[in-house]
């Protein structure tokens, strides 16, 4: 730089190295070439171990008789059936397990954040205890604990606990009552959905009609009548058309009804209790952030408590609380995996676990496993940032 | 106290259900019939779990004794983990050499507690904090395993118990920390190529759960090394464990250099620093010190994911005890190993989370409030 600028006109050129935009396509470039060199040398590796180990590759391997019992299923599987018929019974076995979790450990959670919250100070210690608890202690003690400890102490088939509604519980499982459809049901969940469809209209049109008049019509407590009651009276005039067959004690086991395995007891709560500890504190942090102004701005422009907390207090912690429950949900899905460690066949242990052991095809098995956990990650992410633009603050 | 001196006098006492023990439990227990059934509701359950339980665990529990013996059906048996104590904290580790394990622990534990007292002045908490790094690991490495210096080889499989949790956890945390740093720095990158494979790095292993990973760093990890290179077992699960948390961590850094004003980016451009050095000067120790309660979070995630190794055949400290309950000596005795271990980690992971919430206050200087 020591040149006379004013002599030369044309700028000094600097050194290429000095270039930062030169440097960034420089540094992209070794960074490629570095990453398709990895790949290509894991790929070289696995090509030649492979062969040495006598492993057949591809996809193949799906169609082929699958030869282990798996025992319990949702769809009619046997021995003689495929690996990718066994691939199908694994993954509804995990979408089974993680949407009953998930339905199960919101109404725990939510429940658990709400009463934390109370001014019942016996209770919100209580709750306290539970969600410190609950969320320190790792998910696969908790399996653990639920299958090796409490399920062994419930008594076996012969003294099976009584539930309500029918639900049996022994050592071998839940068993709840099996319903059988006879003809004529099909009006009940038609008169269903119509009852949702009509309240949702009848949602829409009460809302213009306030915007336009002002006056207020109930339309969720009626929509609400309208879902419960109409299908209840189909029901109900179509002649009760199910049948239930209860579970009873025949020989040494329960028969009859639908039986859930031990493993799925297990599982299950230990996934709603240590995810609705979780839930209980993002629901509680939620309701916390919104401003106690907020709730005395309502009140002074005349709301009533109801509406305050519908209208004002509910949508605002809502947009608080959904993104960090959809990565519950998230966790809950992938923690479901830990259904390895008890035997409950789900996606891991029917696909990762036994038909690896059996065909030894470790690459493409793993392979699938993750892209199922991956697609169901990414679209559930997906519905979380469509949401979060939804209710996103807007600023003006 | 006598109604004739309340009357009287100007300093009269107020009623006495509004004060005291009284008005606290009319406001926080009986402030209404909803609360009233609430709270009976609540004590008459506590009424009819916890002394049974309370006896069952304490009072009429075996403790004293070394014999299956020494327990009775109407308590708990605390004598199968004190008897079993010493194989949950070492594992196979052969009996005359745990002092090397001692050793590690001991410098390990000074030395993270110099990093956390405030006495240390920086300068030494830096240079203790290099070496923790550094020459610690190795350090522990070779204490641990021996081969060299006299000390007896020991192999991977006999390390266990909550010593082999520990190293499972603190060797991932120390891994996965800086590779987190780096994926965080390059998601936020403008090259796009840097841009994208961090984006994909961190999305891939959030995606997926913990336990496919570890099964991949068992069965196809080997299939990917070239011909006659084998790697430990417990090294690949600490590698699969490392890669795993660093995604996480790399979200917890993002944030963090997220809530940086984009004013400090620039005033680093104009003091003329270069884009390492003012991310090492000034946003990242900004970054960082935001987001240490968020880091100590995802390090206790990482502690309880730990007891996973245990499913691809490692003996952690679950793994113990899960191993001892196949003992003929003391069959039935789940509830007391369980409990145990449930206590220890409750211990560790309850700690460090009330110490991220002390972090938390007194990190919080007011900026942004």
């Amino acid at each position: 730089m020591a040149t006379d600028v004013k002599d030369e006109p044309q700028p000094v050129r600097p050194n290429i190295w000095n270039d930062a935009r030169a440097r960034a396509v420089f540094l992209q470039i070794i960074m490629v070439i570095l990453v398709v060199a990895g790949f290509a040398y894991i790929a070289d590796n696995a090509i030649t171990n492979l062969r040495r180990l006598n492993i057949s590759t591809g996809f193949g391997f799906l169609g082929t008789t699958a030869s282990f019992d798996i025992g319990f299923t949702l769809i009619s599987y046997s021995a003689a059936s495929t690996y990718g018929r066994a691939f199908l019974v694994g993954l509804l076995n995990t979408l089974f397990i993680s949407s009953i979790g998930v339905v199960l450990a919101t109404i725990l959670g939510f429940t658990v954040g709400v009463l934390r919250l109370s001014n019942n100070w016996l209770i919100s210690k209580l709750m306290g205890a539970y969600v410190e608890i609950m969320r320190n202690i790792p998910l696969l003690l908790q399996i653990f604990f639920w299958y090796f400890v409490i399920i062994n102490t419930v008594p076996g088939p012969r003294g099976s606990l009584a539930l309500p509604l029918g639900v049996m519980l022994n050592n071998r499982g839940l068993y709840s009552p099996d319903p059988t459809f006879l003809p004529g049901f099909s009006a009940t969940p038609i008169v269903l959905i119509l009852a949702i469809i009509g309240s949702i209209i009848l949602h829409r049109w009460s809302r213009k009609r306030q915007e336009a008049t002002g006056q207020h019509f109930p339309s969720i407590l009626t929509g609400l009548g309208m879902i419960v009651c109409l299908p209840v009276i189909a029901f109900l005039v179509t002649g009760k058309p199910v049948s239930w067959t209860f579970p009873e004690l025949r020989g040494f086991n329960l028969q009859g009804g639908v039986q859930l395995p031990p493993e799925f007891v297990a599982l299950l709560m230990a996934l709603v209790i240590y995810s609705s500890a979780f839930i209980g504190e993002i629901v509680r942090a939620g309701i916390l952030a919104v401003s106690k102004g907020q709730t005395e701005a309502a009140y002074s422009l005349g709301l009533k408590p109801s509406f305050t907390l519908r209208l004002v207090i509910i949508p605002q912690a809502l947009r608080i609380i959904v993104p960090p429950l959809t990565s519950q949900y998230l966790n809950l899905t992938k923690n479901s995996s830990l259904a390895a460690a008890v035997g409950y066949p789900d996606l891991v242990h029917i696909f990762a676990g036994t038909t690896l052991n059996q065909t030894g095809q470790a690459i493409e098995i793993i392979f699938i496993t993750m892209m199922v956990y991956l697609t169901i990650s990414l679209s559930i992410s997906a519905f979380m940032n469509w949401y979060n633009q939804r209710v996103a603050l807007v600023e003006r | 106290m006598s109604q004739e001196h309340a009357t009287e006098s100007a300093m009269a006492r107020p009623p006495v259900t509004q004060v005291g023990a009284v008005r606290w439990l009319r406001e926080n227990l009986f402030s209404g019939w909803l609360n009233t059934t609430l709270t009976l509701l609540t004590i008459y359950i506590l009424y009819v779990a916890l002394p049974p339980l309370l006896d069952w665990v304490i009072f009429n529990a075996a403790i004293s004794g070394t014999d299956r013996d020494n327990c009775t059906y109407a308590g708990a048996c605390w004598v199968f983990v004190k008897v079993r104590f010493w194989q949950f904290m070492y594992g196979f580790y052969p009996e005359p050499e745990r002092w090397r394990v001692n050793v590690v622990f001991i410098i390990g534990i000074l030395g993270v507690a110099s990093l956390l007292t405030s006495r240390v002045p920086t300068k030494a908490k830096l240079i203790v904090g290099v070496c923790m790094l550094t020459i610690f690991p190795v350090f522990a490495v070779v204490m641990f395993g021996g081969g060299v210096f006299g000390l007896e080889y020991i192999e991977t499989s006999q390390w266990g118990g909550l010593f082999l949790t520990l190293t499972v956890a603190s060797a991932a945390m120390v891994g996965s920390f800086p590779l987190g740093m780096v994926l965080a720095i390059g998601r936020r990158s403008k090259l796009p190529v840097v841009k994208t494979f961090c984006v994909c790095f961190i999305e891939f292993f959030r995606g997926v759960p913990l336990i496919t990973i570890l099964f991949m760093a068992s069965v196809m990890v080997p299939l990917f090394l070239p011909e006659g290179l084998t790697l430990d077992k417990l090294a690949r699960a600490i590698i699969g464990i490392t890669i795993f948390n660093s995604a996480y961590m790399a979200e917890v850094i993002r944030g963090g250099l997220q809530s940086i004003p984009k004013g400090q980016y620039e005033a680093a451009h104009a003091l003329g620093l270069s884009y390492w050095q003012g991310m090492g000067l000034i946003i990242l120790p900004q970054a960082l010190k935001a987001v240490i309660p968020g880091l100590v979070n995802t390090f206790i995630g990482l502690f309880k994911d730990t007891t996973l190794i245990y499913i691809i055949g490692i003996f952690d400290l679950l793994g113990m005890v899960q191993a001892s309950f196949r003992d003929t000596k003391w069959l039935g005795l789940a509830f007391e190993g369980y409990a145990f271990i449930m206590l220890v980690f409750w211990i560790f992971c309850y700690s460090m989370s009330k110490y991220s919430q002390y972090l938390e206050r007194k990190l919080n200087t007011g900026h942004k409030s």
